[in-house]
């Protein structure tokens, strides 16, 4: 039963106990599914959904597109495994199609990206090309609209 | 300036419904919790708006034929049949209107004789008792009762059939009690309908939003289609109640009747929300899985949490109503509902508005957000404590 699955992740803050009176469980059972998905990892963190842009200063986001050499033991997961080691690199994917690695990277400045990529990135051993796309403005993350305040249309009482 | 009345004494004469007097109260206050809305909080699933849009740009903003647009009779007929049992032609026994709200009121104009009674069971959706005075018909109401959750059941409706009656006018799952029918309740009703030669108008519209076990349609059983009109839309499920489209199943020569009253006070459903409705019922079906999957959540949540407050309320297993029982507070529903809205903020409907059986429940809708639903149980149960 993925049910207690499906609820945080929509909204990690619901209560145990809320929890529990939705899937008709004791919180105790709850809290000790929510324990067992932790300790085998398929609960791998609780994050916050914010809005970048109601914060001051500047983040910048770049999305990088990266030919690897594959390598003959390993394919590709050596050299992914120590891109992804990198603090700027926030999300990470092997993909399909004209490039190998997909990476979302953070930074506090151009430059600072722009950094990571000529001097980290590209001369890594096996990087053989590099494209860097930077975000401009974020619609939509994980599910949420970003840039729209929902608003109730409906009449207060109907039949 | 004369002194006759503008107003037709038999319309003068209706009572306004219930929920409209206390739905300008709460419009006229801030901040409202409401558990008082009869429609969905999901919005219409975006595929279904960019259909809408699609239609729009290409210019589909004629009429349609009267019956409806064929492609939309086509894939209704396709729907009933996979998930109601039934296979109806979508040329001849298919008809597309405003809502289910104008199926009902032209499918009793149809096939009332001034003076036939028709049974309907309360507390119900407020349009039934006034849809049949209108069309010529005598209301015969059956209170359907707690003890029972609610179920109609055939012995109650033996009690009321006489020589005159011709038809019987349903709503399972029902708005306000959330009541479901299981098969044997359906087969029972179907044999009385069968043996007493009625007519019966089934208002499906919360087919989909059942919850413990699959809704089973009266035109399911063999014999019924025949004798039936069956009545479902778009509003609920697919969360398209601004949308305004319904359907009418039924026999031919019913429904080619039906249809020429439609044709004449409408001309046909809305185009754009026909266009709407092909891509949902064709498309819909994850969107309404993950609504419904909601629904039961939030469902078992107020279950439970009238549970904790000791307040009595059978397990409603379809729509998205709960009708808590609050007679035993010493208080009545309308000054329950009143003052819960002026001493808390927050909107029930007083259960009353639903029928005289009503007084002593409240509806609770479940279609609104968790947080909602959480405050307004926590305000709820301190109100329950100051009231014993």
């Amino acid at each position: 039963m993925t049910e207690i699955l499906d609820i945080l992740k929509e909204n990690a803050r619901v209560s145990v106990e809320d929890i529990a009176k939705m899937v008709q469980k004791t919180p105790a059972e709850v809290a000790q599914r929510i324990k067992e998905y932790e300790q085998a990892g398929t609960i791998r963190g609780y994050r916050t959904l914010v809005n970048e842009e109601h914060l001051p200063g500047e983040r910048v986001t770049a999305v990088i597109e990266v030919k690897v050499q594959p390598e003959r033991e390993g394919g590709f997961d050596r050299i992914a495994r120590r891109i992804s080691k990198f603090p700027n690199v926030v999300n990470m994917y092997l993909m399909s199609g004209k490039y190998d690695l997909l990476l979302f990277v953070e930074g506090a400045t151009l430059r600072e990206v722009a950094a990571f990529v000529s001097e980290r990135l590209a001369t890594l051993d096996g990087v053989l090309s590099t494209g860097t796309h930077f975000m401009l403005k974020n619609y939509k993350q994980n599910g949420t609209l970003m840039d729209v305040d929902k608003t109730d249309e409906r009449l207060q009482v109907s039949p | 300036m004369s002194t006759r009345s503008q107003v037709a004494a038999h319309v003068k004469a209706l009572p306004f419904s219930g929920i409209r007097k206390f739905f300008d109260i709460v419009a006229s206050r801030k901040d409202v919790i409401s558990l008082g809305v009869g429609e969905p909080d999901f919005d219409t699933p975006w595929t279904v708006r960019e259909a809408a849009m699609w239609s729009l740009e290409r210019g589909a903003t004629h009429y349609t034929s009267n019956r409806g647009d064929p492609a939309l009779r086509q894939a209704i007929a396709r729907y009933v049949s996979a998930h109601f049992g039934a296979t109806y032609d979508w040329q001849t026994e298919i008809l597309v209107t405003v809502g289910v709200s104008e199926a009902i009121d032209v499918a009793l104009r149809t096939v009332i004789n001034p003076g036939d009674e028709v049974i309907y069971h309360e507390p119900c959706f407020v349009s039934y008792r006034p849809s049949i005075i209108l069309a010529g018909g005598v209301p015969v109401m059956v209170e359907t009762r707690r003890e029972d959750q609610f179920r109609l059941t055939r012995a109650m409706l033996e009690q009321v059939v006489t020589p005159k009656t011709r038809a019987l006018l349903l709503n399972f799952p029902c708005n306000p009690t959330g009541t479901v029918l299981s098969r044997d309740d359906v087969r029972d009703i179907a044999a009385f309908c069968m043996e007493h030669d009625l007519l019966l108008l089934t208002d499906e519209i919360y087919a989909e939003l059942t919850y413990d076990h699959p809704h089973v349609s009266f035109v399911s059983v063999p014999g019924m289609k025949e004798r039936t009109i069956f009545m479902h839309g778009m509003s609920k499920a697919w969360a398209m109640t601004g949308f305004r489209i319904g359907y009418a199943c039924a026999p031919p020569e019913v429904s080619e009747n039906m249809m020429k009253l439609h044709q004449y006070a409408i001309m046909s459903a809305p185009t754009t929300g026909q266009k709407a409705a092909a891509e949902a019922l064709e498309h819909g079906a994850e969107a309404v899985a993950d609504m419904v999957a909601h629904y039961n959540r939030r469902r078992h949540f107020l279950i439970a949490s009238f549970e904790e407050m000791g307040v009595s309320c059978h397990t409603p297993a379809g729509a998205f109503y709960a009708f808590p029982y609050i007679g035993d507070l010493g208080i009545s529903s309308e000054d329950f509902a009143m003052r819960f809205l002026e001493e808390h903020n927050v909107a029930v409907v007083p259960g009353d508005a639903f029928g005289r059986s009503g007084e002593g429940f409240l509806r609770c809708a479940y279609a609104t957000s968790l947080d909602n639903l959480r405050e307004a149980m926590a305000r709820m149960a301190v109100f329950v404590n100051s009231l014993r």
